[in-house]
């Protein structure tokens, strides 16, 4: 157990990320530290605006930590690249000018990780294990929103990265929608065992998705306390565990302020 | 722990309640359907008479509803021509349809087409080159951007034919000052449709172009291109709609030396002679050249792109 934490796959040490906004600086996260290792399932979880979302921009190298560094297998992140892959919250990451599968051998040639024909094979199996294979010939304007996002999903995983960064990739989802995505990725995590990092503002989400949350405060962003969901499954009855964690967190984030009005 | 009992069970993700609230669920058993009434189901959806049905995919295409409007039109003129009376100021339908017959069979319509349009390709695609070269210049650098904005700025509004003159000081009377107003009346609609379409593109789209690795002159033909095609489209069809303004403007102005002038020259020369039905002509086959290149290279290129990938606006 000690020797495989040794060194993580991907490690924050200390980022703090600072932006200027018109006259002023705006510290978006501070002081941010955390490892993951491969096949973990870390989840960012904090209220809107509390830089989850900048502080997994600089962990796909879109910019750059004003203090601490983040490494990936040691080496530090300093720009964008195909080890990372991020999966965004808006509709419009697939390229409309090219059908679901084309999409997928676009990634896959663009970045050399391997020629045509293998990656039109590559791509189709892909679509295949997020049950998009029936519309892989279609343009991305003619599917639905979570059809997108699946298309997202299996052209990241096509190219087998490193880490998989979620950006709130259900987030414009209808609950119901939402719900089947986050098993259809739990069951796609058993057979790949990919290691993910995914940023929620949604606490079932988090306990759903996640074997470790690590929650966030707002202004500026810190990591307030990491929870270790899959030992915590552990330790009762299912059900129990699930609201007892719910109430915990939802405490922890919002000082205790349970409001169950409708 | 009872005020869990309201809890919405979409935010709980449907577990964690342990009491027992089927008292508030009255369940409805299966109602059976009635048999379907196949009299009042025929009745609802009868197949449309042959006649109706032709006359449906008839009125569906765009085309024959523009044809039917143009056909209105030129009934309007034809009834008002002969209304007025008047063959040197307005002639009527036929007496055009007959002139335009008339110069084609002599050649010389066909003569001034072609000496049009060479002028007018020459000048789009040397516009369009231009455009494209600026364009990627203006990707490359902010500075080149600001200029590139800068000058369409300045000098889109500026009309083709005010340059005429200075042409004719630098360049004299001749093919290459009207090929050089025709770039100028290009290039500056294209820059402003390409600079509008790449400010346009989604930032996400981007950060996916640039997370799968793709930088410098890969990252614009794989990304910034295709994704502001729409407005390069746009871009494309303006200009060529300016340029054939500007040209037919041009040879009005001037006619090019020893009689080869194009178009507008045959309608400026057709005035001149007060053959009025003959400027006519000249103005229909204007239109139709221009109806023609939107419909077989416009239509076909938005079909085969904007249209299949839902990116029209």
């Amino acid at each position: 157990m000690n020797v495989a934490a040794s060194q993580p796959l991907l490690a924050a040490e200390d980022v703090s990320i600072t932006y200027s906004a018109g006259t002023r600086l705006v510290t978006a996260v501070s002081n941010i530290s955390f490892e993951v290792q491969p096949a973990d399932r870390l989840v960012l979880l904090g209220p809107s605006g509390c830089g989850k979302s900048t502080l997994l921009k600089a962990v796909a190298g879109f910019l750059k930590p004003s203090r601490g560094r983040i490494l990936l297998d040691g080496t530090l992140i300093q720009g964008p690249s195909p080890e990372r892959l991020m999966v965004f919250q808006e509709f419009d990451q697939l390229l409309p000018w090219k059908t679901l599968h084309e999409n997928v051998v676009f990634a896959l040639t663009s970045t050399g990780r391997a020629h045509r024909r293998e990656a039109k094979e590559l791509a189709m199996a892909y679509l295949g294990k997020v049950n998009l294979a029936p519309f892989a010939h279609a343009y991305p304007h003619a599917l639905s929103g979570g059809m997108k996002q699946r298309g997202a999903i299996a052209r990241c995983l096509a190219m087998k990265p490193a880490v998989l960064l979620m950006d709130e990739p259900f987030a414009a989802l209808d609950a119901l929608t939402r719900q089947e995505m986050q098993r259809e990725l739990l069951a796609l995590w058993e057979e790949i065992r990919f290691t993910m990092l995914f940023v929620t503002h949604s606490i079932p989400e988090a306990l759903v998705l996640g074997n470790r949350i690590a929650l966030l405060s707002s202004h500026p962003g810190r990591i307030t306390a990491e929870v270790r969901v899959e030992d915590a499954w552990q330790s009762g009855e299912r059900k129990a565990v699930h609201r007892s964690l719910h109430d915990k967190i939802q405490e922890m984030l919002f000082d205790g302020a349970l409001d169950y009005t409708i | 722990m009872t005020a869990h009992s309201t809890t919405p069970s979409d935010e709980r993700g449907g577990l964690g309640d342990t009491l027992d609230l089927s008292a508030f669920f009255r369940l409805v058993g299966e109602v059976e359907a009635a048999p379907p009434d196949q009299a009042a189901i025929a009745n609802a959806s009868r197949p449309l008479s042959w006649w109706r049905r032709q006359w449906r995919r008839l009125w569906d295409t765009s085309s024959v509803r523009k044809a039917v409007l143009l056909l209105l039109l030129a009934t309007a003129w034809h009834l008002y021509a002969r209304h007025l009376n008047n063959p040197l100021a307005l002639p009527d339908v036929l007496a055009t349809a007959r002139a335009l017959w008339q110069e084609f069979r002599s050649g010389e319509l066909p003569l001034r087409i072609l000496m049009s349009l060479k002028i007018l390709f020459a000048g789009y695609f040397i516009g369009v080159a231009c455009a494209a070269l600026l364009s990627i210049a203006a990707m490359t650098s902010r500075l080149a951007g600001d200029l590139l904005e800068t000058l369409t700025t300045m000098l889109n509004p500026l009309p083709a034919i005010a340059l005429l003159p200075l042409a004719l000081l630098w360049f004299g009377i001749g093919t290459f000052s009207i090929i050089f107003v025709i770039v100028h009346a290009v290039l500056w609609p294209i820059t402003l449709n390409v600079l509008a379409g790449f400010s346009s593109i989604s930032p996400t789209l981007k950060l996916v172009g640039r997370n799968y690795g793709l930088s410098g002159p890969r990252f614009a033909a794989r990304i910034l291109i295709p994704a502001a095609f729409p407005s390069v489209v746009a871009g494309l069809k303006n200009g060529w709609a300016c340029a054939w303004r500007t040209l037919i403007a041009a040879e009005l102005v001037f006619g090019v030396s020893s009689g080869s002038g194009g178009l507008g020259w045959f309608i400026y020369e057709k005035k001149n002679q007060l053959e009025t039905d003959a400027v006519f002509a000249g103005f229909c086959t204007v239109i139709i050249i221009g109806i023609l290149f939107e419909r077989c290279v416009f239509y076909p290129l938005e079909r085969r792109t904007l249209h299949r990938w839902g990116m029209r606006a």
